[in-house]
């Protein structure tokens, strides 16, 4: 037998492969349901040559003239039917022919509403004569990188790590404290510190296929755009999957039972899911919380990665998320390896 | 450390060791309020198979743990193969192999990978093929942890702890919830490493096993033990070879004396003879004569007079249990007889009867008043 295969800080990070490899469902939520999830977002956000609103009118002059615009489809409906399906979301708009004029019957808050309000106007304007003062055309641009497809997979990715990096420490070590294989390893001269080095070294080891192949994924198929350094793009990778490594271990440290620290987990991770940006930016909630929000280590990893992706950026334009990210890993580390419970 | 500098410091100690592998003295360790164990000497020599034996939370597992250093005592000292853990814990973890209570295994690692993690940890000891074979899980060397019987289970578990070719080796309730045919295996695997002069110390709360496994058997309850010695000489205790139970009924026609006998000292006393050290104390608290309480007629249980029993040469003690007697007997040939015609001058009728060989379940119930497997 070879020096490697006798030495116990390859053999306890085989067993983390062995045993990753070996839960069917861990390889669905790690290696599959990113890339479905991207598909799905991909979908349903995709590029339509323009969107095309559906909107009502109560006479069929007026469908006629809303038809004739080619962001608009109409159907005909008396009043009540049509403001039934105003409020059933089947159509956006209604044009109700009055005595002396047109009213839009919709809803303001809704931008897509708004929308429809403009183009239905200028659709029956024009139909009953109107000119345009000034001449006017359109340049029509689709540029990579603007598209939403492009914005949520540096999210997805961040999520991703997040969850993996998460659930293979905080879950794993937790199950071995229950099922008493931990307090059994401590009872033999095993390294304490290789324990715990094997999960990292496996979870860099996955990290590299994970995310490899979801990247790849999304620019064959989507074209998502790489403008910064693939090889820092890496480097944020491996720094977020250590800062949740860290967290994982942190939340595992006494954790008894695999139910509780569960739980744990998903209370960590809850907030971010919403307020990190991994769907929509996160520059969206309050400036009250703001520095809460941009110090979370997931808002960090995202905005990184959406600034490496889309934009270009290098490291060293970004070295607040690096430096938040760095302190996420320390922190938690040094405080899980002073409580963390072996037995 | 270099395994040569390792080895050579191994001799120092053992020599040092002077062929005693387990040393305590005045061990204590309390969880909460609850002493669970409360000052405990015992001694293990080298190649001896020792047993610590007691009923469930007797705190047998505490102080297993305490030897192999999991658990720290709050008090006494502790000296494992002439080391300590507080200076040799390397050093001893290499030296000692370990079967805990109700380690799970990975269920998805397969039985050999599970023992070259261990071996990995390990800077000397036999081969995983050697370990397999001992415990005899061949066939199942490639199936995984998950597909294993309990019996197999608990051999995985034994050779996960001599794979490290271990001096001394414990094993903390090795067949608890085990058949007894997985028993009786894993039984034949301890007497395999008895006689390649391996130290053992095991817990069980099974009387036959301690009885057949053991060279020597410590009793423990609430935290202290209570007996201890060869189970011959515990046996012997109890002060009988043989263990007569009966109950009897009342006859309808005589009328016995409804007083209750039962004075002090009826029982005959068991006191323990005392030999070696921790010379087990004198507990000799006997059970309560039938229930307190107990409505006069219409008992299902008889009143027996104690006196005329233990009068009878070779009867040496008397107790009862929930209506059953027990006496402890020598001579059971011409004991039984006597028995016989003590009862039925009392004008009382057996309703069961029979007589075995006192084991070390019948020392625990004499110094306990106890059964083991009283929960």
């Amino acid at each position: 037998m070879s020096k490697l295969e006798t030495s116990s800080l390859y053999q306890l990070t085989m067993v983390r492969f062995r045993l990753f490899l070996r839960e069917p469902e861990a390889i669905f939520w790690i290696f599959i349901f990113p890339i479905l999830l991207a598909v799905g977002l991909g979908i349903a956000f995709r590029n339509r040559p323009a969107d095309v609103l559906q909107v009502g009118a109560t006479t069929p002059q007026l469908t006629q003239a809303l038809a004739a615009d080619k962001g608009l489809t109409a159907v005909t409906l008396d009043e009540a039917a049509g403001t039934h399906a105003l409020a059933t979301g089947n159509i956006l708009l209604l044009a109700i022919q009055g005595p002396d004029g047109v009213a839009y019957k919709y809803d303001d808050t809704n931008p897509d509403a708004r929308t429809a309000r403009l183009l239905a106007d200028r659709a029956i304007q024009t139909s009953a004569g109107r000119h345009d003062a000034v001449p006017a055309n359109n340049e029509l641009v689709h540029e990579t990188g603007s598209r939403y497809i492009d914005f949520v997979v540096p999210g997805l990715l961040g999520m991703n790590l997040m969850g993996s990096a998460m659930w293979g420490l905080g879950f794993s070590i937790v199950e071995g404290r229950q099922k008493k294989l931990l307090k059994r390893l401590v009872a033999s001269p095993m390294p304490k510190w290789q324990y715990l080095a094997a999960f990292l070294l496996s979870r860099l080891a996955m990290l590299l296929i994970e995310v490899a192949v979801f990247l790849a994924f999304t620019w064959l198929v989507f074209g998502v755009p790489f403008r910064g350094s693939l090889v820092e793009l890496g480097l944020l990778c491996l720094m977020t999957s250590l800062a949740f490594s860290a967290l994982g271990l942190l939340v595992a440290s006494r954790a008894r039972t695999t139910e509780a620290v569960s739980g744990l987990m998903n209370l960590v991770m809850l907030p971010m899911w919403i307020l990190s940006g991994i769907f929509f930016s996160a520059s969206r909630f309050p400036a009250v919380i703001q520095p809460l929000v941009q110090a979370l280590p997931l808002t960090a990893a995202i905005s990184a990665m959406r600034g490496n992706m889309l934009q270009g950026l290098n490291l060293g334009q970004q070295m607040a998320q690096v430096a938040i990210l760095l302190a996420w890993f320390v922190v938690p580390f040094a405080v899980s390896l002073r409580i963390f419970r072996w037995k | 450390m270099g395994e040569l500098k390792n080895g050579a410091a191994g001799e120092a100690t053992r020599a040092a060791g002077n062929g005693r592998s387990l040393l305590l003295r005045g061990v204590k360790k309390a969880f909460a309020d609850v002493k669970a164990v409360d000052g405990l000497d015992l001694e293990v020599a080298r190649g001896e198979c020792f047993g610590l034996l007691g009923p469930n939370g007797a705190g047998k597992t505490t102080t297993i743990e305490i030897c192999e250093g999991l658990t720290a005592p709050d008090d006494g000292t502790v000296e494992v193969l002439g080391l300590n853990w507080r200076t040799g814990a390397d050093e001893l973890r290499q030296r000692i192999g370990i079967q805990l209570q109700e380690t799970q295994f990975p269920d998805k690692l397969t039985v050999e990978e599970t023992l070259r993690m261990f071996r990995s940890f390990f800077k000397r000891g036999i081969s995983v093929d050697e370990s397999i074979a001992t415990s005899q899980l061949e066939e199942k060397r490639k199936g995984r942890v998950g597909t294993l019987s309990g019996g197999q289970k608990q051999r995985l578990a034994m050779a996960c702890a001599l794979v490290g070719d271990p001096e001394l080796l414990f094993l903390d309730e090795p067949t608890t919830g085990l058949d007894p045919q997985a028993r009786r295996h894993l039984w034949d695997l301890v007497d395999e490493l008895k006689h390649a002069g391996r130290t053992i110390i095991l817990t069980t709360h099974y009387m036959d096993e301690a009885e057949r496994l053991c060279d020597r058997v410590a009793i423990m309850d609430h935290g202290k033990v209570i007996a201890l010695g060869t189970p011959k000489e515990l046996i012997a205790l109890v002060g009988g070879e043989n263990i007569v139970e009966f109950a009897v009924v009342e006859s309808h026609d005589s009328q016995v004396s409804e007083s209750r006998p039962g004075a002090p000292g009826s029982h005959g006393s068991l006191v323990p003879k005392g030999e070696g050290p921790g010379a087990p104390t004198s507990h000799i608290s006997q059970v309560s004569e039938s229930r307190p309480g107990a409505p006069t007629s219409t008992v299902a249980h008889a009143v027996v007079d104690a006196g005329p029993l233990l009068a009878i040469p070779g009867v040496q003690s008397h107790r009862v249990d929930a209506g059953l007697h027990q006496l402890s007997v020598s001579e059971l040939h011409s004991v039984v007889p006597r028995i016989f015609a003590a009862l039925t001058a009392q004008g009382l009728h057996l309703s069961e009867f029979r007589t075995h060989s006192a084991t070390l379940e019948d020392v625990f119930v004499s110094l306990t008043g106890r059964n083991l497997r009283d929960e």
